[in-house]
C-alpha cells in the first residue's frame, strides 16, 4: 500500500510539472513581448515626466542611447535578457508557481480592485465551488438514486425514460441549453435575472438571497442535463454486478430485491462510482468556462475566458495550475478510495 | 469479451430500433451535406463573413414558413430580379420602362424598398419611378436625371425609399390621402389604404422609365428589394446572413470534425494500447505513465490556449481534440489487449516465430475492432460539441460557419434578449441531432459488444 500510495504521489507531481512546463512553453514567448513592451513603454513614460533628462543630452544618438541602455538595463534585471526557453528562467519561473507566487495581472483586477493573481483566484474559486460543487452534488444524488432505481427494474418504464432521458440530455451542449433557459426564462417569462452576477454588494445583508436567486437558473440547467448520464452510468454499473455470482446467490437464498441492491449491489459499484464522483467534482471546477460565459457567473470559468481573450498570462498559468493541482488531487483521492474499495487494485492483481 | 463475426453484428444491430433510428438520421445529415454542397455554391459560404455579400438580405427577418401559422400575415422580404421591360423609341427619345410586379398580402407595411440599378448610357438620361397601387391610385416617387457623361458609361446605383425625394413627392401627393402623412416613412404611405394609414393588399406595379435622348440606356442590372420582416426558410441574422445557408453548411463541417476526430483518437488510442499492452513490462510502463500525463491536462483550458496561441484554422484544431480524445481508449484497449495476450492462439502465434507487428495487427486488432465502432461512434458528439463550444467562445476559424460560430454571433448580438429564437434554436438542435444520432449508433454497437448491459 505505501508503495501503491509513494508511486502515486510522484506521478502526480511529474504530471503537474509538465503541465505546468508546457503551459508556460505555450505562452512564454508572448509573455516576453508583452514584459518588454511594458519596459519600453515606463522608460520612455518616465523620460517624458521628467524634461530634465532629455535636456541633459546633446545629440540625439546620445539620447537614443541612454534609453535604450536603460530598457536594456531593466530587462537584465527582470532577466529578460536571456529567452524564455533558458533552463534557469524557466526553472525559476516554475519554482515561483510552485510556491503560489503567480505575479500580478497585467490586466485583470480582483473586485476588491488587487491586481495579485493568487488574490484574482482566491475570490473567484469560491463562487465556482458554490454553483458547480452544489451542482454535481445534486447530480450525483438524482443519479445514483435514479441509477439504481432503473438498474433494480430493467426495462421497466422508470428505466426506459432514464436511459432515453439520459442519451438525449448527453447530446445537448449544455451552453445551448443556458441560452434557451435565458431566453424562456428571463425574457419571455420573467422569472429569473439574466446575468447571474449578483448586483449589490456583498457587504449587504441580502446578498446571500440574491446570490441564491441568481443561482437558480444555471443551477437548474446544469442538473438538468447532467443527472441522466450520471443515472445511465449508474444503471449500467449495477446491471454489469446484479449479475454476478454472488447477487445471484443472495437472490436464490431469497434476500429481499430491495436490500440486494441498495446494500449489496450499490457497495459493489462504489469504486467506480466514487471515481466519477471525484473526478466531476474536480472538473466542476474548471470545465465550465462555456457555462460560466453564457450565465455570466463570476468565477473561475468566466475569470479564465476573460484572461485568454486580453491575453493576461499570469492570469491564465496560475489558473491552468490551479485547476491542474484540483483535478490532480481528485484523481489520487479517487485511485486511493479505489483502492479502498477494491483491494484487489492493491496488490495489483 | 467474445469474439463475435461481422454479420452476427450486422444481424444484431438490424434488430435494434435505436441503431436503426441513428443510421436513418446520420443518412439525411449526410444528405442534408450533399445537397448543401451541391445547391450551395463554395463562394456563397466564403463569402459568410463577407457584409457586402448580404447587402441585399433583410435584417433579423423571421423564416417564412411563421406566415402559415400566424393570423397575421408579416411581410415577406422579396428580392423582384425579373422586370417586364419595353423599349419604345420614338424619333430622338427613347424609353426604356421596367416593370415589377408584386402580390402584397400583408398584414404589416414593409421596412423599407430599395431600387438597385446599374445602366449603361451616354449624355444624361432621366429615371422616373412611379407605382401603380391596387385600388388604382398612380403615385410619382421619384424623377431624377442620371450623372451626365460625354462617354458611354455604366453608372451604379441605389435609391432607398428613405430618399428626401421620395418622401417629398409624396408629400405632394397627399390629397390621395384623407389623413395626414406627416412623419411616416415613404413605404408606410405607399403600402396604405387611402381613408386609414393601414396596409391595402393587392397587386402593385412598380415601374421605372429611363428616358434617353439620342441614344438608348441599357439597363445591365435591375432589382426590386422590397424589404420584409420575414426572409427563407432559416430566416437571417443580425449582419443580414441567410441563416439556411449556414446551417446547410455546418452540416458537412460538424461531420468532417466529428468524423476525423473520432476516427483518427480511436485509431490512435488503440494501437497506442494495444502495444502497450502487448509488450507489457517496462514499455507499458513508460507508455502508460506519458497516458497518465495527457489525460490529466485540462482538456478545454488547454484547447483554448492552443487556439488562441498557435492557430485556431478548423484543420489544426481538429489535431488538437485529437490530442485529448485517444487518451481513454487507450486505457481500455490496453487492458483488452492483456486479455487477449494470455489466450492461446497469440501464445502458439508468440511461440512460432511471428513478428510483433503481425500478432497486434493480425490477432489482437481484430478482437477489438466492434469496440473500435462503438467508440467511435460515441466520441462523435463530444469531438463537436467541443469544436462548438469553442466557437461559441469566439475561438472558432472565423472563415467556416460552423454551429457554434452561429451561435456565438447570436450570443454577441444579444439574440436571446431580443427573442430572435430562429437565430438560437436551429444551431443548437443540429448539434443535439447530429449527436443523438452517432450516440444511437454508438450505444446500439455497445450493446452488441457488452451483452451483459442489454439484458
Amino acid at each position: 500500500m505505501k508503495r501503491y500510495v509513494a508511486t502515486r504521489v510522484v506521478t502526480m507531481f511529474g504530471v503537474l510539472m509538465i503541465t505546468l512546463l508546457i503551459t508556460i512553453s505555450l505562452v512564454g514567448s508572448n509573455m516576453d513581448v508583452i514584459l518588454k513592451q511594458g519596459i519600453v513603454f515606463q522608460v520612455r513614460a518616465e523620460i517624458t515626466e521628467n524634461p530634465a533628462i532629455a535636456d541633459s543630452f546633446s545629440s540625439v544618438e546620445e539620447f537614443e542611447e541612454f534609453v535604450q541602455n536603460q530598457i536594456n538595463q531593466r530587462n537584465k534585471i527582470l532577466g529578460l535578457d536571456e529567452p524564455w526557453y533558458s533552463p534557469q528562467r524557466i526553472g525559476f519561473t516554475m519554482y515561483k508557481i510552485l510556491l503560489l507566487d503567480f505575479g500580478h495581472a497585467t490586466f485583470l483586477t480582483s473586485d476588491s480592485g488587487s491586481s495579485d493573481v493568487k488574490d484574482i483566484i482566491f475570490e473567484k474559486l469560491p463562487r465556482t465551488i458554490l454553483l458547480f460543487t452544489t451542482a454535481t452534488i445534486i447530480i450525483s444524488v438524482i443519479g445514483i438514486f435514479l441509477g439504481a432505481l432503473s438498474a433494480s427494474k430493467i426495462g421497466s418504464v422508470v428505466d426506459r425514460i432514464t436511459s432515453s432521458f439520459a442519451i438525449i440530455s448527453s447530446s445537448f451542449p449544455v451552453w445551448w441549453i443556458g441560452m434557451l433557459m435565458i431566453f424562456v426564462f428571463s425574457f419571455t417569462y420573467q422569472i429569473f435575472p439574466a446575468r447571474a452576477t449578483p448586483d449589490i454588494a456583498s457587504s449587504d445583508p441580502g446578498y446571500i438571497a440574491s446570490l441564491l436567486y441568481h443561482m437558480a437558473l444555471p443551477l437548474i440547467t446544469i442538473v438538468m442535463i447532467g443527472f441522466g448520464s450520471w443515472a445511465y452510468l449508474v444503471r449500467n454499473f449495477m446491471v454489469g454486478i446484479m449479475q454476478e455470482d454472488f447477487i445471484m446467490a443472495k437472490k436464490t437464498i431469497g434476500v429481499n430485491q430491495k436490500k440486494i441492491i441498495y446494500s449489496h449491489a450499490l457497495k459493489n459499484a462504489a469504486p467506480p462510482i466514487v471515481t466519477i464522483l471525484a473526478l466531476s467534482l474536480s472538473g466542476s471546477l474548471g470545465g465550465a468556462i462555456i457555462t460560466e460565459a453564457v450565465f455570466d457567473w463570476p468565477g473561475m470559468g468566466r475569470l479564465y475566458f476573460e484572461a485568454i481573450t486580453v491575453m493576461d498570462l499570469p492570469v491564465i498559468i496560475g489558473a491552468t495550475y490551479i485547476l491542474t493541482v484540483f483535478f490532480l488531487v481528485a484523481i489520487f483521492i479517487a485511485d486511493l478510495l479505489y483502492g479502498y474499495f477494491d483491494p484487489r487494485v492493491r496488490t495489483g492483481t | 469479451m467474445s469474439s463475435i463475426s461481422p454479420q452476427e453484428i450486422k444481424q444484431e444491430f438490424l434488430k435494434s430500433k435505436m441503431g436503426i433510428a441513428g443510421v436513418v438520421i446520420l443518412g439525411t445529415l449526410i444528405l442534408i451535406s450533399i445537397i448543401a454542397i451541391v445547391v450551395i455554391p463554395v463562394e456563397t459560404f466564403q463569402e459568410w463573413n463577407n457584409p457586402g455579400n448580404w447587402i441585399s438580405y433583410p435584417k433579423v427577418a423571421i423564416p417564412i414558413w411563421v406566415n402559415f401559422f400566424n393570423i397575421e400575415k408579416i411581410p415577406e422580404h422579396k428580392i423582384l430580379e425579373n422586370p417586364n421591360i419595353q423599349t419604345n423609341s420614338n424619333g430622338e427619345v427613347s424609353l426604356t420602362s421596367h416593370k415589377f410586379g408584386m402580390n402584397f398580402n400583408y398584414d404589416d407595411f414593409p421596412n423599407d424598398f430599395i431600387y438597385l440599378f446599374s445602366s449603361e448610357y451616354t449624355g444624361s438620361p432621366l429615371l422616373e419611378m412611379s407605382v401603380i397601387r391596387p385600388d388604382g391610385v398612380k403615385l410619382e416617387l421619384i424623377s431624377m436625371s442620371l450623372p451626365h457623361s460625354n462617354i458611354n458609361t455604366i453608372h451604379s446605383e441605389r435609391i432607398f425609399s428613405t430618399d428626401e425625394a421620395i418622401k417629398k413627392n409624396l408629400s405632394l401627393q397627399s390629397d390621395n390621402f384623407s389623413f395626414n402623412l406627416d412623419g411616416l416613412s415613404s413605404e408606410d404611405i405607399v403600402f396604405s389604404k387611402t381613408q386609414t394609414n393601414e396596409p391595402l393588399k393587392g397587386n402593385y406595379i412598380f415601374s421605372i422609365d429611363t428616358y434617353s435622348v439620342e441614344s438608348e440606356t441599357k439597363m445591365v442590372e435591375s432589382k426590386l428589394i422590397i424589404g420584409g420582416k420575414a426572409f427563407g426558410i432559416m430566416g437571417t441574422d443580425e449582419l443580414r446572413r441567410d441563416l439556411a445557408v449556414g446551417l446547410l453548411w455546418g452540416t458537412p463541417l460538424a461531420l468532417f470534425i466529428g468524423l476525423v476526430v473520432s476516427i483518427a483518437s480511436v485509431v490512435a488510442g488503440l494501437l497506442y494500447g494495444v502495444y502497450a499492452g502487448f509488450k507489457g513490462k517496462k514499455t507499458d510502463e513508460t507508455m502508460m505513465r506519458f497516458n497518465d500525463v495527457i489525460y490529466a491536462l485540462p482538456a478545454l483550458p488547454f484547447l483554448i490556449i492552443l487556439s488562441v496561441t498557435i492557430s485556431n484554422s478548423i484543420f489544426v484544431m481538429v489535431g488538437f481534440l485529437m490530442i485529448f480524445g485517444w487518451v481513454g481508449i487507450a486505457k481500455v484497449a490496453r487492458s483488452m489487449s492483456l486479455q487477449i495476450k494470455t489466450r492461446g492462439y497469440v501464445e502458439a502465434a508468440n511461440m512460432m516465430g511471428q513478428k510483433d507487428s503481425k500478432i497486434v495487427l493480425k490477432h489482437i486488432l481484430p478482437q477489438l475492432l466492434p469496440y473500435a465502432f462503438a467508440s467511435i461512434a460515441i466520441s462523435v458528439p463530444a469531438a463537436i460539441t467541443t469544436e462548438a463550444g469553442l466557437s461559441f467562445l469566439g475561438l472558432g476559424d472565423p472563415s467556416f460557419p460552423t454551429w457554434g460560430q452561429i451561435l456565438h454571433d447570436a450570443n454577441t448580438y444579444g439574440a436571446a434578449s431580443r427573442g430572435l429564437w430562429w437565430w438560437i434554436m436551429p444551431p443548437g438542435v443540429m448539434i443535439a441531432i447530429t449527436g443523438l444520432a452517432f450516440v444511437f449508433i454508438g450505444n446500439a454497437l455497445d450493446a452488441i459488444v457488452n451483452p451483459k448491459l442489454k439484458r
